[in-house]
């Protein structure tokens, strides 16, 4: 005959209570505190998701997150304060090191600026502008495919990594034969650009783009619809539009969300009023929106990169000898064998190299939309070769600052997803 | 609608508290005059007038002048696409104004950023507290009279500063042989 | 063995034996596999990324394994600026590592500070750990990386293993 017997397993904390009784606790209070104790969990400054030094003190209830204080300043290296000891031509290194994956779209933000202020930004030659364009938006292609590779990676698909990495060296190929480094590029200059293409750039440029567009299409068929990826990012981490907004967000994050806001659109710089293009929008505001935002912002790179190649001014190789600098001996350095034989070049070139160029009192912002959002520079001159301060608006401590509202209520193991959907550079956040 | 038609609406709703607009590079600023309205005026301008993004909140040190202290508001607005700045000044012995993390909370950030390198205060601020310096940090370091390779600091179990030095090194590692602790800089004596 | 060479293969007398030196077997065994403890802070940290992947492989010195454990790594490569406020964690971190254990100080600023010379900026993380081999470069080029692992791997070679075992436990007579 067997005997069907319940299981008791009874109230947990009932029983805990009980236990507590029973070991002679002063008061049960005590008991009650570890109960719902929470864990505080420093997901520490050297952590393996690739972000960078970001370090977040996570409260958790159970796996639940009650509370998060990101905790930045691992990496500030003074990048403000140097710039008012730097002349304008000497701080585009450090402009490079800002957003480290896409170096070349800060340094044309940063010579934007200065133009803004200098007053010919939207005096410069066509086919610098060009050239610009085809900076900017390679740089958008390749922090577009590290950001979707570290966030797959993160969240587990390792292929996907391997896969954007390879492409990205294409682009460090590119980057080396145009500017002389794989990254760090420090390629333009306050009225231009250090030095025009190099022979045979345009045609590869041209084979790379077919290239990447087979391997964003790869990614695509890995990632998109597959089953663990859309768990992963599906509804974590939704932002509204109003508090996206709020929050000063920019770039894809913003776009994630649903609000259409480009600055290559709202307002144009260089060329792109002339080029066409699509903003893609997403409509949740959830990882896996902003996966596809940024999926798609990669094609239509490829798409602007196409259009310039069809029309730079002069053509591939420029035989016309189209400028590529403003033609102004007090901004953009002389060349060579002018300051070996003529005086005034010569003059030009002491003061440009040892003073920095002149440029007039005042104030400019100039926003330029990066890879992660709006990279702006906030200048105040009070004339001379160097600013007197000089702000750098980054996206990615802008992005950062809506954690502590975001991450509460998203499980621990979402954490990954949602850092990694948000594609911060620590370089540009800290300065 | 344009950057100068907003402008002239503010200033028709506040009067003498904003002077400007002043327009540089296509850029149209306004100034405040009473830095402790700042956050009506801001207030006001998201609103009624739309100006729901602000882009970028900086601080300048005007060393040697009065006021000192110079807060810019960069402000947008992503449906009319005006962008606008507002300037507050702030003398030294005040060094506060009401914070406008009320308004946008993107401020939040922003100026405990400025607190932290400028050491402007922020009456309101619900956490002000230092972000990319440690706490215990006791220099603002934006500040024009700090200099560029900073100030020694100690302290202990948090972190440490020396002078950035302009000549001589640090120490080399002693080749092979000796475990990490024996190999250490510090422990090096001049016998071995 | 008292000759200089560090390893003896006589075939035809004893067949697939080889005469070597523990020192020089154990650092043999050590050198060929490494495990990073990439210390990835800046711009660095992205070329010793790249340096992992499928073009630079540095899978084929066997480093493929870059544990962010300290306890089972072996070289820390400290890549990218290190600032005053991340020196802490980073002593202990490298506290954290069993021996035997090295430091690579990967591009200009864990070497000297770099281009930062500035109030929040360490000037070289050789301020607070022992650092074995410098590699400069602003980021330095993947090459250059693997040229340091080279020149550990070469430093690791020299290791006498078993002479500071000697000397720090005398008691035992031979080993």
């Amino acid at each position: 005959m067997s005997e069907v017997q319940e299981i008791q397993i009874g109230d947990s904390s009932a029983q805990a209570a009980a236990a507590g009784k029973a070991l002679s606790r002063p008061d049960g209070e005590e008991l009650q505190d570890m109960q719902g104790e929470k864990m505080v969990l420093n997901m520490g400054p050297s952590h393996p998701s690739t972000h960078g030094v970001l370090r977040i003190i996570l409260e958790l209830d159970g796996e639940v997150i009650s509370k998060a204080v990101p905790d930045i300043g691992y990496l500030h290296r003074g990048d403000e304060k140097i710039a008012e000891n730097m002349t304008w031509t000497q701080f585009i290194p450090y402009t490079d090191r800002l957003d480290y994956l896409a170096p070349l779209a800060n340094n044309v933000a940063y010579a934007l600026a200065v133009e803004k202020l200098l007053g010919i930004h939207d005096k410069l030659p066509p086919r610098c502008q060009y050239i610009r364009v085809i900076c900017a938006e390679l740089a958008r292609i390749s922090s577009h495919l590290l950001g979707v590779g570290c966030f797959a990676m993160d969240v587990g698909a390792m292929t996907v990594f391997l896969l954007t990495f390879t492409e990205r060296e294409k682009v460090y190929n590119l980057c080396e034969s145009l500017t002389g480094a794989r990254f760090t590029t420090s390629y333009t200059r306050i009225g231009g650009v250090s030095r025009d293409t190099p022979p045979g750039w345009c045609e590869s440029v041209r084979n790379f783009l077919n290239e990447v567009v087979v391997s964003i299409a790869e990614v695509e068929t890995m990632l998109t619809r597959n089953r663990i990826w859309v768990d992963r990012t599906r509804d974590v981490g939704v932002i509204s539009k109003e508090t996206a907004i709020d929050y000063g967000l920019t770039g894809p994050n913003l776009r994630g969300s649903g609000v259409e806001y480009d600055l290559r659109k709202a307002h144009p710089y260089l060329c792109y009023k002339d080029l066409q293009f699509d903003v893609p929008v997403g409509s949740v505001g959830d990882c896996y929106d902003r996966y596809l935002v940024r999926m798609e912002e990669m094609r239509q790179s490829v798409r602007l990169v196409h259009q310039c190649l069809d029309k730079i001014p002069g053509g591939y190789e420029n035989q016309a000898k189209e400028p590529v600098n403003v033609a102004d001996g007090k901004i953009v350095l002389p060349p060579k064998n002018r300051v070996m034989t003529s005086m005034e070049e010569l003059i030009h070139q002491f003061m440009l190299v040892t003073q920095g160029m002149n440029c007039p009192a005042g104030e400019v912002y100039f926003g330029h939309e990066n890879p992660k959002g709006e990279l702006g520079f906030y200048i105040n001159s009070r004339g001379g070769g160097a600013p007197y301060r000089l702000k750098i608006r980054s996206p990615s401590f802008v992005n950062l600052s809506i954690l502590p509202h975001l991450l509460p209520g998203h499980l621990m193991s979402d954490t990954v997803a949602i850092l990694g959907s948000f594609d911060f550079v620590m370089g540009e956040c800290d300065r | 609608m344009n950057a100068l038609d907003f402008a002239n609406q503010l200033k028709g709703k506040f009067g003498d508290l904003l002077s400007g607009p002043t327009e540089f590079r296509g850029e149209v600023c306004l100034t405040v005059v009473d830095a402790g309205k700042v956050a009506e005026v801001c207030a006001f301008a998201k609103q009624e007038l739309g100006f729901n993004l602000l882009v970028d909140l900086s601080s300048v040190d005007n060393y040697g002048e009065d006021p000192r202290w110079t807060l810019v508001y960069e402000l947008y607005g992503i449906t009319h696409a005006a962008h606008l700045r507002l300037k507050a000044n702030v003398s030294e012995e005040k060094s506060e104004l009401p914070t406008v993390s009320g308004v946008w909370r993107t401020a939040d950030w922003h100026e405990r950023e400025i607190y932290d390198m400028m050491g402007i205060r922020f009456q309101g601020h619900p956490d002000l507290r230092r972000i990319l310096m440690w706490e215990g940090y006791p220099y603002f370091p934006l500040r024009k009279d700090f200099p560029l390779a900073g100030r020694p600091t100690e302290l202990p179990e948090i972190a440490f500063t020396k002078t950035a030095p302009i000549e001589g090194g640090p120490f080399v590692t002693a080749p092979g042989g000796r475990d990490a602790i024996e190999r250490e800089p510090r422990v090096r004596t001049t016998e071995n | 063995m008292q000759t200089q060479t560090e390893i003896g293969y006589d075939r035809k007398i004893e067949g697939d034996v080889i005469h070597t030196r523990v020192d020089s077997a154990i650092n043999w065994f050590r050198k060929n596999s490494i495990w990073p403890m990439p210390m990835g802070l800046a711009c660095c940290a992205i070329e010793l990324m790249a340096t992992g992947s499928s073009r630079f492989d540095i899978s084929r010195f066997g480093m493929e394994v870059m544990r962010f454990s300290p306890r089972q790594s072996d070289v820390m490569i400290v890549a990218g600026t290190v600032t005053y406020k991340m020196a802490m964690s980073l002593r202990r971190i490298y506290e954290q590592m069993a021996e035997p254990k090295w430091v690579i100080a990967m591009g200009a600023c864990a070497s000297t500070g770099g281009m930062y010379r500035s109030y929040s900026v360490l000037q070289g993380v050789d301020n607070i750990v022992p650092v074995d081999v410098y590699v400069a470069g602003c980021p330095p080029r993947p090459e250059a990386l693997l040229d340091a692992l080279m020149k550990l791997q070469d430093k690791v070679q020299r290791e006498p293993f078993l002479a500071t075992l000697k000397k720090t436990a005398p008691a035992q007579a031979s080993v």
